[in-house]
């Protein structure tokens, strides 16, 4: 009975590593494929448009709002040591470094992320990727590799317009609503704001998350059972470790750019 | 053709032909040259599991020949079809096509390979997204550079040979079982293959749409010089076209010859199989332990 217990226990563990396994050699594949899209940027374009484009009124409308809680709370706490002039200063470096990437990352793969497993699950439990081996199409290199990379691209450009449309939020509620001086929130900004330290910093993160993102849910949706529950719980199984995935790096990430 | 005499059905005027003993070449095949035989399957074993679905299984596929493997339900038919085309491994034997073994390709040979075989999935295997036309056009696009003119015309000439040329603008969501699986016939022929392969392509088809497809194979076997592979329990059907078939059940061979030889086969394996006896060789149900026994165990599913 005891030894049951420690048999399903290594069964899990077994389960796992070889998930993990099968997960990086398809990354590795889908990454071989880069040449198709070399050949046909068209397959690139359409899939930057799916979730990129498609993801920018989540996105904008999204940084928006932060911006503007970051702008409230931001001035809330510097006024009480009279450093409200520093607010675009707080609200920019907050947004570059760590909201705009990390809060686009969590957006993308509860929006496009979900929608490319369920796509890609949907398409295996259709016997589309079948059809296409069939075909003398690989699948990976025809489907796979193109979603992946719109995805890479499409972060950092998202999160580059999350943080935009945040600044402008922040710039709404402290200069528009709450009277911190124009000259002082965009001077000040511009000159804390380093462009080597935050803003490069920001987009190695959204690469970064790009790829976390993109490749769950590529992996979940081609790795899922061909029915109706297994595309189900992949979808979940996309958005939840997607999620976990992003924090987790985020912390690693800021540890490793911003430690001294 | 005449099959059996035991369906009442059978007397009505099918689609068919009567190609069969009578067929030039057909008693000939025991004696069939290894440049006859396209498909040639060595000693295959395959397990699922626990479970084993082949147990040195030993077939032949000749050139130019409408080959039907029929069985029952859950007798590796489609798996089969999944062994020769390379989708998935064998625990034991070789299967060659057209002198390549499958499995010891690497993965741009197997393409090469796939590029002379057609495959009619069970459930069509459309893309869902693209219409019918791009659909037929998408093995050309892929793998020709045929200019747009020359590559519309080949794609209305494959869907007219199906009679879905005016469905060309459809989606597929749009085309009832019967159109798709068409529609999916003439992707697989687009590329002109050496060799197609019918997974289960008369499952749900109404009496109208399964005549069609029934000629349809025929013809296109014959008039495009193709190999065709036939997998199905359709008797009736299966047998009116066929001019080889092979009965597996539980991991072999229980039978093989042209259709005429099957209906005059007296062994308890065939008749249950051909005739849809309930009771014979062949059991309905699953395995499991005694119903009674079952009852009296507690906590258990």
């Amino acid at each position: 009975m005891r030894f049951d217990s420690l048999a399903r226990l290594g069964r899990v563990g077994l389960g796992a590593l070889e998930r993990l396994g099968r997960a990086h050699l398809l990354l590795v594949s889908i990454v071989l494929g880069v040449g198709e899209i070399l050949r046909r940027p068209g397959l690139l374009w359409a899939q930057i448009f799916n979730i990129g484009v498609l993801s920018l009124l989540i996105v904008g409308v999204s940084g928006l709002f932060v911006g503007m809680v970051l702008g409230l709370q931001g001035y809330y706490v510097l006024a009480q040591f009279g450093a409200e002039q520093s607010l675009g200063v707080m609200v920019a470096t907050s947004l570059v470094r760590e909201l705009g990437p990390v809060v686009t990352a969590l957006l993308v793969a509860g929006r496009a992320g979900s929608a490319l497993t369920a796509e890609i699950g949907l398409m295996k439990a259709t016997e589309q990727l079948s059809g296409l081996e069939m075909m003398a199409v690989d699948p990976i290199r025809r489907i796979l590799t193109p979603r992946f990379f719109g995805g890479v691209l499409a972060m950092p450009l998202l999160a580059a317009i999350f943080s935009a449309v945040g600044v402008m939020g922040g710039y709404f509620v402290g200069v528009g609503l709450l009277g911190v001086d124009d000259g002082a929130f965009w001077s000040q900004m511009q000159s804390k704001v380093d462009f080597e330290e935050d803003l490069i910093n920001g987009v190695v993160k959204s690469l970064v998350f790009g790829v976390v993102v993109t490749w769950i849910a590529l992996f979940q949706g081609y790795d899922s059972a061909p029915t109706a529950e297994g595309v189900s719980r992949s979808t979940t199984r996309s958005v939840v470790h997607a999620a976990l995935v992003v924090l987790g790096v985020d912390f690693v990430l800021t540890a490793l750019m911003f430690g001294d | 053709m005449d099959y059996g005499n035991t369906d009442p059905l059978s007397r009505q005027p099918l689609v068919v032909d009567s190609r069969s003993a009578d067929r030039p070449g057909m008693q000939e095949q025991s004696i069939a040259t290894a440049s006859d035989v396209l498909v040639s399957i060595r000693g295959l074993s395959f397990r699922r599991g626990d479970r084993l679905i082949f147990d040195d299984l030993n077939l032949d596929i000749r050139r130019g020949s409408v080959t039907a493997v029929m069985g029952p339900s859950g007798s590796g038919k489609t798996t089969l079809l999944k062994l020769i085309t390379g989708q998935i491994h064998p625990d034991a034997g070789h299967i060659e096509v057209d002198g390549e073994d499958v499995h010891r390709l690497d993965k741009a040979g197997l393409y090469r390979l796939r590029r002379r075989m057609g495959m009619l999935f069970q459930s069509g295997a459309l893309l869902t997204d693209l219409t019918v036309f791009e659909n037929v056009a998408y093995p050309l696009r892929e793998h020709t550079d045929l200019p747009p003119s020359l590559l519309r015309k080949l794609v209305l000439l494959k869907l007219e040979a199906v009679g879905l040329r005016g469905a060309r603008d459809l989606l597929p969501n749009e085309l009832s079982g019967g159109m798709a699986r068409r529609v999916a016939l003439a992707r697989a022929i687009a590329l002109d293959p050496l060799m197609i392969l019918y997974d289960e392509p008369f499952t749900g088809q109404d009496p109208i749409s399964m005549g069609m497809l029934v000629a349809l194979i025929r013809q296109l076997n014959d008039a495009a010089g193709l190999t065709s592979i036939l997998v199905s329990h359709d008797v009736r059907e299966t047998a009116s076209i066929a001019d080889d078939l092979y009965v597996i059940a539980e991991g072999r061979i229980i039978a093989h010859g042209t259709p005429a030889e099957l209906a005059a086969d007296r062994s308890a394996w065939v008749r249950q199989f051909m005739d849809g006896l309930p009771d014979g060789p062949m059991h309905f149900h699953y395995p499991a332990p005694p119903l009674e026994a079952d009852f009296r165990t507690r906590g258990a599913r």
